[in-house]
């Protein structure tokens, strides 16, 4: 009877739950399938460090196969694997018959590992599009920082205008023009160290110089849109 | 090879003239071979100050045209060695000023001279943008009160955007503040804005204080550079500012407010 309500709970319960989990695991790079030469360079490796084959789980890659035959006789290779201390649990690249025939032999194709970026330039960031600029905006200059972030390390001066599509930055005092967001990014925001402004707009939603309040003026602040009004907050608090 | 070195400010009147006047005297006074060119084509004031109005003959457009070459141009100063005038046409607009013409005439003169001071019409028009294009290094005259720093803040950036260093990529145009006009009591009383606040709007180093002075004013009438007034306190300041120029450290003076001794306040002197 105990055991019964044991088995009884056990039902209650699930017998598993799957989980997602990354391994380290050996890639055996195959070349090309010649028996008699795989079987003499195992034997050779498993010289040099005996303890290292011993049931290790083994990935095959066909990806540098020089002769590609269709049928390649996966039961033959896992046979040949297994005696060697080799335990294969999948392969990788190859044909789709290839693969088909892998897993006739009870071996999945695992998905590359290397996505997209063999060999390709790395694709284009969003860091990559923010603007850097490394000095002061006098009056009269205007900078644009089209599809992304604006960075100014320097003063942005009265009668000056920084836009951006996305946040600005600015390592200096705001005296003039900031509008983020302008094709209309209601989550951009504005970053200054001193605000001395003469007007801050974000995604169109904008205060002039009169409607800041005092007690924010020359305070390194950020500016954010809440419910659609402006909101400056301190840094540094 | 000669640097040139353009003296601008944006607004009229904050003492551009002057300045040149003083700095090209002090320059050519320490043995620098020294120009001084008027680029206040149609206003030409330049020759007055330096007191040489009545020897002009031939000007800046003159040989820009090829109707002078600059040796009958250029006009020595009796005063000082290894100085000479370039003035300015009075009956010419500033059209007159292409920018080959200049560059031709510059570079004719770079040739013969260790320093060319380019004294720059007021504005952003063209006669300020040909003064500053080819510059090197700029003096920027500025007061102590907020337009005049605003119109400096902006000639910083045409320096920065559209001098020729700026078009070829090269390093940038080295620029120096000279704040003119400043009288301590006034900006200690909040009526002026100190050196601080200027410095810390336009962030260049700062190359001289010129106190506000009557001697300025006398002098420009007399047609004598202010630094060739050694006892006054704008010529001494002119003449630190060269020296600091020339690389020299020395600290500010004129920047801060006197105690006013018992007899100045009796009789009132200032």
């Amino acid at each position: 009877m105990l055991l019964r309500s044991l088995h009884f709970t056990g039902e209650e319960a699930p017998p598993f739950t799957l989980k997602g989990s990354l391994f380290t695991l050996t890639v055996l790079h195959l070349f090309q399938l010649d028996r008699a030469a795989l079987e003499r360079h195992l034997a050779e490796k498993i010289k040099q460090a005996p303890s290292f084959f011993n049931n290790t789980p083994v990935v095959i890659d066909l990806e540098g196969m020089t002769d590609s035959p269709e049928g390649l006789d996966f039961n033959g290779l896992y046979e040949l694997l297994r005696a060697h201390g080799m335990v294969p649990v999948g392969i990788r690249n190859g044909t789709p018959m290839q693969q088909a025939a892998a897993r006739l032999a009870g071996l999945p194709a695992l998905p590359e590992s290397r996505p997209a970026n063999n060999g390709k330039k790395p694709e284009r960031t969003e860091a990559m599009r923010s603007r850097i600029v490394n000095h002061p905006i006098r009056s009269g200059q205007q900078i644009y920082a089209a599809e992304g972030d604006l960075i100014v390390v320097g003063a942005v001066s009265a009668g000056a205008e920084v836009i951006a599509d996305g946040n600005i930055h600015i390592y200096g005092a705001l005296r003039g023009r900031a509008l983020a967001g302008v094709r209309g990014a209601i989550e951009t925001r504005i970053f200054c160290q001193s605000l001395e402004a003469e007007l801050v707009s974000i995604a169109g939603r904008y205060q002039i110089s009169e409607q800041i309040d005092p007690t924010d003026r020359g305070k390194a602040t950020q500016i954010h849109l809440v419910e659609d009004r402006l909101i400056i907050e301190h840094l540094n608090r | 090879m000669a640097t040139i070195i353009v003296v601008t400010s944006g607004k009229g009147g904050v003492g551009k003239t002057t300045t040149s006047a003083s700095f090209a005297t002090g320059l050519a006074q320490r043995g620098y071979r020294t120009v001084v060119i008027d680029f206040d084509v149609g206003l030409r004031n330049l020759d007055l100050i330096m007191g040489c109005e009545r020897r002009v003959v031939y000007d800046f457009v003159n040989v820009i045209n090829n109707e002078a070459n600059l040796n009958q141009a250029l006009i020595r100063d009796k005063r000082v060695e290894n100085l000479y005038i370039l003035p300015a046409s009075q009956t010419r607009d500033k059209e007159a000023l292409t920018k080959e013409g200049v560059e031709r005439v510059l570079n004719e003169l770079k040739a013969g001279f260790d320093y060319i001071v380019c004294d720059s019409p007021a504005g952003i028009e063209r006669g300020a943008l040909m003064a500053l294009y080819f510059a090197d290094q700029a003096l920027v005259v500025t007061n102590p009160e907020v337009s005049s720093v605003r119109d400096s803040d902006r000639i910083l950036g045409i320096l920065a955007s559209k001098s020729l260093r700026a078009e070829q990529g090269d390093e940038p145009v080295k620029e120096y503040l000279v704040l003119a006009r400043y009288a301590p009591e006034r900006a200690d009383r909040g009526d002026m804005l100190s050196v601080n606040d200027v410095l810390e709007i336009l962030g260049i180093p700062l190359l001289g204080v010129i106190p506000e002075s009557q001697t300025v004013l006398q002098s420009s009438n007399a047609g004598v550079p202010v630094i060739l007034e050694d006892s006054s306190e704008a010529g001494a300041a002119y003449s630190d500012l060269v020296d600091r120029f020339l690389g020299k450290d020395l600290p500010h003076r004129f920047t801060s407010a006197q105690k006013k001794g018992f007899l100045q306040r009796l009789f009132g002197g200032s």
